[in-house]
């Protein structure tokens, strides 16, 4: 079974919980004590992954880290119907690799600002903020001429692709850094679309979407 | 923002840290009631706490003259501005040796600590914030329970409280009801006792206290003291954090962000009684910081 060596506050682990609730995979989870005890930095878990971060997961044999690198493995392995991460389809691919390498901005930015303002890191929190309104409004204008082409989700497919989950969290969350997202609505229709999913869940702080409509 | 002038609040202990996770010797800086202090605890566990200035680089720099009131209690350093009380509001059950006394962590969280509070003391948000973990649909009701302003203790005290909780702690196997007792203590601290899954005739004790960064900020630190052999420290604090991760949004987005203390000013219910007790003992102490003071 896989492992998964996860904190419940972390966006970018809940990227696996999510993709791996998608596609209705079990896994197994170590809890690690990112906060406040750092176990990330501990010797056992450097043994595991070097850089000291979440997440990581072992599978077969294999570990892997990186939550981008580990939605690819995952949707390339368990994804029988071939959506998530359309290995078949190179334009697609290229779009996907874009969009997983811009969700690492987000990372850079939305999240940066709320471990500052949540767990006291000490990062420039002017230039996260800035950062991620700027990330922000690339996404919510790609977003808005995607709707106006009929196209709901961030890659150029009708059905959503591990873009879509690498991008979700740390906007969901972005409040919590202080990231409104009143000026972006096309990525605010875009999040209650991918809250309504099948088999979406949530974490610490992301809510379910509305009883409005039935999920998909 | 003006710093803070409330003679009420300058004079009681606030905490700054938990005394785990500050590693002997070691400064650590901070914020309270927007002063910048350090602290540093000492190899023998004291606790040394200063305003921050840049000629003292240890405690050992700073004269004890200049030296803020200080101690250790519950696991967090606790401080002062002015000149608190000789004594610090009492947990009994941190002495008992078999319990687990952890910091499940120190979040900073963008809300003023009384709108922290009362969310702390609310039932009714258990089945909507806390799905399937401190509630669930359909059993939302909150019954009717008993809440009293104690003279002698100056704190308040919410008794016969009653929830049914699908997941109530690391060691509940299943949904039980579970019996609540809430005491405010200090205007920016809260304990609350719950059943304990493992000893029926004993209660797990969580309490939350605030530091006060500014009016509308705060850090939170939280604090278990709870019945479990089995679960390992890293378990039981996830499931705090689980928690209060739940609840972050929520506070984060109250509005106005300070308390107003006005009973006209937010229409409460029934199941408000302990928010309602609450606000009036904030009122009578003569608490401006943090709040909107009920108008003259």
């Amino acid at each position: 079974m896989i492992t998964l060596y996860d904190y419940e506050l972390s966006g970018n682990c809940y990227k696996l919980r999510l993709l791996m609730s998608f596609l209705g995979i079990d896994h197994k989870t170590v809890p690690i004590d990112f906060y406040p005890g750092r176990e990330h930095k501990s010797e056992w878990f450097l043994k595991l992954n070097p850089l000291g971060q979440l997440p990581v997961i072992e599978d077969d044999g294999l570990i892997l880290r990186d939550a981008q690198a580990i939605l690819v493995y995952l949707a390339s392995k368990y994804d029988p119907s071939g959506k998530w991460y359309p290995r078949d389809n190179p334009a697609l691919l290229g779009e996907i690799s874009q969009w997983l390498a811009f969700a690492d901005g987000i990372t850079a930015t939305a999240s940066a600002a709320r471990l500052h303002d949540a767990l006291f890191y000490d990062f420039d929190i002017d230039a996260a903020r800035a950062g991620a309104h700027r990330l922000f409004r690339i996404l919510d204008e790609h977003l808005w001429f995607g709707e106006q082409q009929g196209r709901d989700w961030i890659c150029s497919a009708a059905h959503p692709t591990i873009a879509d989950i690498a991008c979700f969290p740390y906007i969901m969350l972005s409040e919590e850094g202080g990231i409104p997202r009143q000026d972006y609505p096309a990525i605010r229709r875009w999040c209650d679309r991918v809250k309504r999913i099948k088999g979406f869940i949530v974490m610490s702080g992301v809510f379910p979407a509305g009883p409005a409509r039935a999920a998909a | 923002m003006a710093k803070c002038s409330d003679t009420v609040i300058l004079n009681l202990w606030h905490p700054v840290g938990a005394i785990a996770e500050a590693a002997p010797g070691a400064v650590q800086e901070t914020v309270l009631l927007e002063e910048r202090l350090s602290f540093q605890v000492g190899v023998d566990g004291e606790p040394v706490v200063w305003r921050s200035r840049p000629d003292a680089r240890g405690a050992d720099q700073v004269p004890a003259a200049d030296r803020l009131p200080a101690r250790g209690a519950y696991g967090y350093v606790w401080t002062s501005l002015g000149s608190p009380p000789a004594d610090l509001f009492p947990i009994p059950e941190y002495a008992e040796p078999d319990r687990r006394r952890l910091n499940a962590a120190t979040f900073g969280v963008n809300v003023s600590a009384p709108r922290a509070i009362e969310n702390f003391l609310d039932m009714g948000h258990f089945p909507y914030v806390h799905t399937d973990i401190l509630g669930a649909e359909p059993h939302t009701e909150v019954k009717e329970y008993d809440v009293e302003i104690s003279v002698d203790r100056d704190e308040i005290l919410a008794t016969r409280c009653r929830f049914f909780q699908p997941m109530a702690s690391t060691a509940s196997d299943g949904g039980a009801d579970v019996d609540y007792v809430y005491r405010v203590p200090h205007p920016y601290c809260s304990v609350l006792y719950k059943s304990s899954p493992v000893d029926e005739s004993r209660r797990d004790v969580i309490a939350i206290f605030l530091q006060p960064l500014d009016q509308e900020h705060v850090r939170a630190h939280l604090l278990l003291c709870v019945l479990d052999e089995n679960s390992e420290d890293k378990v039981i604090k996830r499931f705090q954090q689980t928690i209060f991760g739940q609840d972050k949004p929520i506070l984060e987005n109250q509005f106005p962000k300070r308390l107003p203390l006005d009973p006209r000013a937010e229409t409460p219910i029934r199941a408000d009684k302990s928010a309602i007790a609450y606000r009036r003992w904030l009122s009578q102490k003569g608490v401006t910081y943090g709040v909107i003071p009920a108008a003259a």
